[in-house]
């Protein structure tokens, strides 16, 4: 089995346009949800989001561009384009055949099929352009990336709701892994602030209409986000022979299905995930510094994922870390785990905790050290990512210092 | 039909009973509905009547609206109605 390592990573999220940006934001506890800036936004009960704000897409993209990019593809490439960079590759040959791209996302171009929704059924048009399948299809941002960057072997893109990104860097750990493929670029992108996806998950009456609030005894319900985080996995003596700088490396991976409830999280479904991950990374659970929690804000994941990390953990639980950063950027569901994925980054090469803002009163149901409102010092050789989708679908990556 | 009929029409529906089962003591656990079917019964309300049902599926207890009973929901949506309809 080969060895894996990230080498580059790339984001734009509201709070940031960079990682640079995006970590200095979650060092400072800043929060980057507010007002939605949105067509009809007047006719939603839910007002806020983790918007990316004064973002132009003209100032990147040229017009035949913008007709086949929706949003989130937009958003995809943008963080393609910085994680590309940072690793220094270039795809040429042998390697670009045996290369892949897997992204994650729920919507996919969901802001294209809004805006043409509304054109024939509210504007009454006959005739919508040429390209609305192309642009909207979920698969249609790995597709560019492939393209843009020359990146011909195994390419397709995952959706499992919230748990999308980590299911798709789960299968390019794989790939690299087991030796099938030297690089896979991976992550994953969302773009759901529109107006109807605002809509559909205000109908399931789970968002809150003034902050995100993980862990809080206070919080009442998620807050949408958007963007995309986006990683080159390159496998260890690949990277090395190049003199690549490493950023972290991906030590294991596990999922699990609950095979319970559509919308309700199970304690048993999460544990398995992640003292799977534990155990597909060979690592001891003692050594785990920090884990980056699904953390949405919802009574119901906050306390089954504090449960499920007291099960898995158990007096260890007390000296570990778990924060959400979703109180900062939103949660962006398909793209979430890959944003999220930054922190645990930092936390391994910085030796920073992004912390839990908006934390006001402790749970008892939620008894940890969420890492409450203020970044902390703290130098951890092992960091998780949990994500637990709807549908009982959860993903658990296992990151190390290198 | 009047809103107590309706209500309990709506419940009774998603409860798959006979709304002659539906006692007005009963509470959503005594009937069987979950938080999913209470979310379900309470778009059913907003739509029959035409009203917004104050409800955050994260803390029941804290919305405005009482589900501890049939009663207390009934009385509820009347509550809305007036209000909202005036």
């Amino acid at each position: 089995m080969k060895r894996v390592v990230i080498t580059g990573a790339g984001t734009i999220n509201a709070l940031g346009r960079t990682v640079p940006e995006t970590l200095a934001a979650m060092r400072e506890g800043r929060c980057g949800i507010g007002p939605l800036d949105i067509r009809d936004a007047d006719r939603l009960a839910i007002r806020i989001g983790g918007q990316v704000r004064g973002f132009d897409p003209e100032e990147v993209f040229n017009r035949q561009q913008i007709a086949l990019y929706d949003r989130y593809t937009q958003f995809t490439l943008i963080a393609a384009e910085e994680a590309i960079r940072q690793s220094g590759l270039t795809f040429e040959g042998e390697m670009a055949a045996r290369s892949g791209v897997v992204l994650g996302t729920s919507g996919g171009g969901l802001t294209t099929q809004d805006e043409n929704y509304r054109a024939v059924y509210e504007e009454g048009k006959n005739r919508v352009h040429p390209f609305i399948v192309p642009k909207l299809m979920n698969n249609a941002a790995c597709s560019h990336v492939s393209m843009q960057y020359n990146i011909k072997g195994p390419s397709f893109t995952v959706a499992s709701a919230c748990a999308s990104s980590n299911h798709a860097m789960g299968q390019a750990f794989w790939f690299v892994r087991s030796g099938i493929a030297p690089v896979m670029v991976t992550g994953g992108s969302e773009s759901m602030l529109c107006f109807g996806g605002i809509k559909a998950w205000e109908g399931l009456r789970v968002m809150s209409k003034d902050g995100c609030r993980p862990f809080s005894a206070t919080r009442n319900g998620m807050v949408q986000g958007e963007g995309a985080g986006i990683f080159v996995f390159e496998e260890y003596e690949h990277a090395r022979a190049r003199g690549a700088e490493i950023l972290a490396e991906v030590a294991g991976f596990a999922m699990s299905s609950d095979a319970a409830d559509i919308v309700m999280p199970s304690k048993q479904g999460a544990a398995r995930a992640i003292a799977g991950a534990l155990a597909d990374a060979r690592i001891d659970r003692r050594a785990v510094g920090y884990i980056n929690a699904h953390g949405t804000g919802t009574t119901a994941n906050d306390k089954t994922e504090c449960a499920a990390v007291a099960d898995v953990f158990g007096t260890h639980a007390d000296d570990l870390m778990l924060s959400s950063t979703k109180s900062m950027h939103g949660h962006l569901i398909g793209g979430t785990g890959a944003v999220e994925l930054l922190a645990c980054i930092m936390a391994l090469r910085d030796g920073i905790i992004a912390p839990t803002i908006g934390y006001e009163e402790p749970d008892p149901e939620c008894a940890l050290d969420v890492v409450p409102n203020e970044a902390r010092e703290a130098k951890v050789g092992v960091a998780l990512s949990n994500a637990f989708a709807f549908g009982g679908l959860n993903a658990v990556l296992a990151l190390k210092a290198v | 039909m009047d809103v107590k009929d309706k209500v309990i029409a709506i419940i009774a529906e998603q409860a798959v009973l006979e709304p002659s089962d539906v006692k007005m003591d009963m509470t959503l656990e005594d009937l069987g509905i979950d938080s999913l079917g209470l979310v379900e019964s309470i778009f059913a309300i907003e739509e029959a009547f035409d009203i917004s049902v104050p409800f955050n599926a994260n803390d029941p207890g804290a919305s405005d609206f009482d589900i501890s009973s049939v009663e207390r929901i009934v009385a509820g949506v009347e509550a809305l109605v007036a209000d909202q309809k005036t």
